[in-house]
């Protein structure tokens, strides 16, 4: 704030004019060195904090991998910063209006964990992230003046959506369990563990120094496919926590270069026990509730591979799998001749999605190829739709094997 | 004023400026221009309160209600207290700035303009004590404007819903006084939110003789900003928006509390209150007072 001492300067009269002058001018100083600080403030802090890696003793890949395996947390809590950046096209509110829509077709409640999640296929979102043993979690993503929960709690699994005040209820028995947490692929941890599960003899696993996320010591565990040809993953990283050797930050690139198409690192993370109030849940009075229908196969459908699911609008059976590591696709017969609609559009609709994708053919026929930065569809016109984090050119060949 | 004034007759003592304060704090309450603004603050909820009462009164609550509207105003039919948290979601987008605006930019061109700065000045009370003293009195207006808007909610609310424990956005319960301790926290923040408009609003008003330019300015300064906040190219420049964490008082609603957008809010408010405050007092204390 301005001082006071200054005060005197009401007397202007008896100063000459040129001194008067420049004492005017002297004043607007405070405002710009004000501004000055402030500017040097944001710039300077965060290159500050970020002051060097810290030095932890060596360790090889291997021992590291055994690390993450081994890792036992039960409790945490934290927040985590998600940014998804697939390359879609950019269709403002239209094209998160077509996915939620499709995946509210379902039961219809905005409550519902497969429309939610749909949301963090785009753009950057905070978790907030809660943990206390096997039968307890929660995830919350936060939005503008409203929030998504996501509560486990013993046997009950809730969703609650503030925004529209509606309640998913649904319940978790010992196989369900971990299918609810395979849900929610939003954590580090459950990035690194898809990507590790993938990571066979095709991949080459290296430790590349350390890093300082969410104020602890962590590794660094680089992950590239050996045989780039036919895959679209460029390089995957995941910070792994030096003590408890839980990942904390996992980053996708592309082969194609450019932003990361998966950033997910915590921000803030504690490994105390969160409060037990946490996971307690009772639906808002007037809060409408919907009862998870039939949860058995649904489940089958909605818990792994997001994209096929949407693109087919839960008609899919059980994907099928070719190709080994990276270069794996998974094929989906849909059942539905014409699939969607590279040439005989039914209404508005599919004609425009159908615009979206190129057009392809080969021996298998012909079909639409949907590409992302990172996966890659191709929908044939015979109802069958390849899906994989691989090239146009590798999905074409899949199909015409396939044939 | 006569306390102060014969108080004044010596140098001016720390108690001068209390009471400077106070004649300021009097006559700026007491103006119909003042009253009346805070009289459309007070509708607002009445407003938004009767017409959620007589969309859900033939039966089921409304609904998909959360899809559009302003923050909160789902739940404002299980629990009247909500209708504060929407009432100042509802008004702090532009009608309490607008309100600060108005009183800011009239703080010292309203004086200039009706020719009673010079007055001021005669007395000893210091061109940086009297700018303070003006800054202050806006700060008490943005708080006061803030407690009008909640408490005419939580009026409207009581008379017209059901109160009790309430939800908070992150699913867990909190006791119907912990939720009014959290309004009140809220209402706080939004009156804190205002701070940084209130003194860009008396930069302004430091510049002009004319207390309409100096209103309307700082005004239309609130509505280009607002304008630039939705302008996605615009993102790099958005986290330097005063208005742009306004809203961030939501994330007192959440358990445990969300302080990161927060904490950048009142930072920036107050770095705005700094830059302002200071570019104010430069340009004030040497500025030719004409009338």
């Amino acid at each position: 704030m301005a001082p006071y001492e200054s005060d005197d300067s009401t007397s202007a009269g008896e100063v000459d004019d040129l001194r008067s002058g420049r004492r005017k001018a002297a004043r607007y100083v405070v405002p710009v060195a004000v501004v000055g600080v402030a500017a040097a403030t944001i710039g300077l802090v965060p290159a500050l904090a970020n002051s060097g890696d810290p030095s932890l003793p060596k360790i090889t890949a291997q021992q590291l991998i055994e690390k993450i395996a081994k890792s036992d947390v039960q409790e945490l809590s934290g927040t985590v910063k998600v940014s998804t950046d697939l390359g879609l096209p950019n269709l403002g509110g239209l094209e998160s209006g077509l996915l939620s829509g499709a995946a509210k077709g379902r039961d219809g409640s905005s409550a519902d964990p497969a429309s939610k999640l749909t949301e963090l296929a785009s753009g950057t979102h905070t978790l907030r992230v809660a943990a206390d043993g096997q039968d307890r979690q929660k995830v919350s993503l936060i939005e503008s003046a409203a929030e998504y929960s996501l509560i486990h709690n013993g046997k009950d699994v809730w969703g609650y959506d503030s925004k529209s005040n509606e309640v998913y209820h649904g319940t978790a028995d010992e196989s369900g369990r971990k299918q609810h947490r395979n849900e929610v692929p939003a954590t580090p941890k459950d990035f690194a563990e898809q990507a590790l599960k993938a990571a066979d003899d095709t991949t080459s696993v290296t430790v590349d120094g350390t890093a300082q996320i969410a104020g602890r010591d962590a590794y660094r565990l680089v992950l590239k496919p050996k045989h780039a040809s036919g895959t679209t993953v460029g390089v995957i990283s995941i910070a792994v926590d030096a003590r408890t050797g839980m990942p904390l930050k996992f980053t996708l690139t592309p082969a194609g270069g450019g932003a990361a198409v998966v950033d997910a690192g915590f921000t803030q993370v504690s490994f105390a026990k969160p409060a037990a109030s946490t996971f307690d849940f009772t639906p808002p009075k007037g809060a409408k509730v919907t009862e998870e229908k039939d949860k058995a196969d649904k489940r089958g459908e909605r818990s792994h591979e997001m994209a096929p699911s949407q693109k087919d609008l839960g008609k899919s059976g059980a994907p099928k799998v070719i190709g080994k590591g990276w270069n794996s696709i998974a094929v989906i017969d849909s059942g539905a001749k014409g699939g969607i609609p590279s040439s005989s559009g039914k209404g508005d609709l599919s004609g425009f999605i159908g615009s979206l994708g190129d057009h392809v053919s080969g021996k298998f026929g012909k079909g639409t190829v949907f590409s992302t930065r990172l996966i890659n569809a191709l929908i044939t016109d015979d109802g069958k739709v390849y899906v994989g984090a691989v090239t146009k050119d590798a999905l074409v060949k899949a199909a015409d094997a396939g044939r | 004023m006569s306390r102060a004034e014969s108080l004044a007759v010596r140098a001016p003592s720390p108690l001068w400026t209390f009471g400077l304060l106070r004649s300021e704090l009097v006559t700026t309450f007491r103006r119909w221009r003042t009253l009346a603004l805070l009289g459309v603050l007070a509708a607002v909820p009445v407003l938004v309160g009767v017409a959620v009462r007589i969309e859900t009164r033939g039966g089921a609550p409304s609904g998909r209600g959360g899809e559009g509207g302003p923050a909160f105003i789902a739940q404002i039919t299980n629990n009247g207290l909500f209708l504060v948290f929407t009432a100042l979601a509802a008004t702090l987008p532009f009608f309490l700035p607008m309100a600060v605006g108005v009183i800011a930019g009239d703080a010292i061109a309203g004086e200039a303009n009706s020719g009673t700065l010079r007055y001021l000045l005669v007395a000893p009370a210091g061109r940086t004590r009297l700018l303070l003293t003006k800054y202050v009195t806006t700060i008490a207006f943005c708080l006061v404007a803030t407690l009008v808007v909640a408490v005419s909610a939580l009026a409207v609310g009581a008379l017209l819903f059901p109160l009790g424990d309430l939800t908070t956005i992150s699913g867990t319960q909190i006791t119907f006084a912990d939720g009014l301790g959290r309004a009140l926290l809220i209402a706080l923040v939004v009156a804190a939110s205002l701070t940084g408009l209130a003194a860009l609003g008396l930069f302004v008003s430091t510049v002009t003789n004319s207390g309409i330019a100096a209103m309307a300015t700082t005004v239309g300064l609130l509505i280009t900003v607002q304008i630039l906040d939705q302008i996605p190219q615009l993102h790099a420049i958005q986290p330097y928006l005063f208005s742009h964490y306004w809203l961030s008082f939501a994330d007192l609603m959440r358990e445990p509390v969300y302080w990161d957008d927060l904490v950048k809010n009142l930072e920036l408010q107050a770095l705005y209150a700094a830059v302002f405050g200071s570019a104010a007092w430069a340009r004030f204390s040497a500025k030719d007072i004409t009338a």
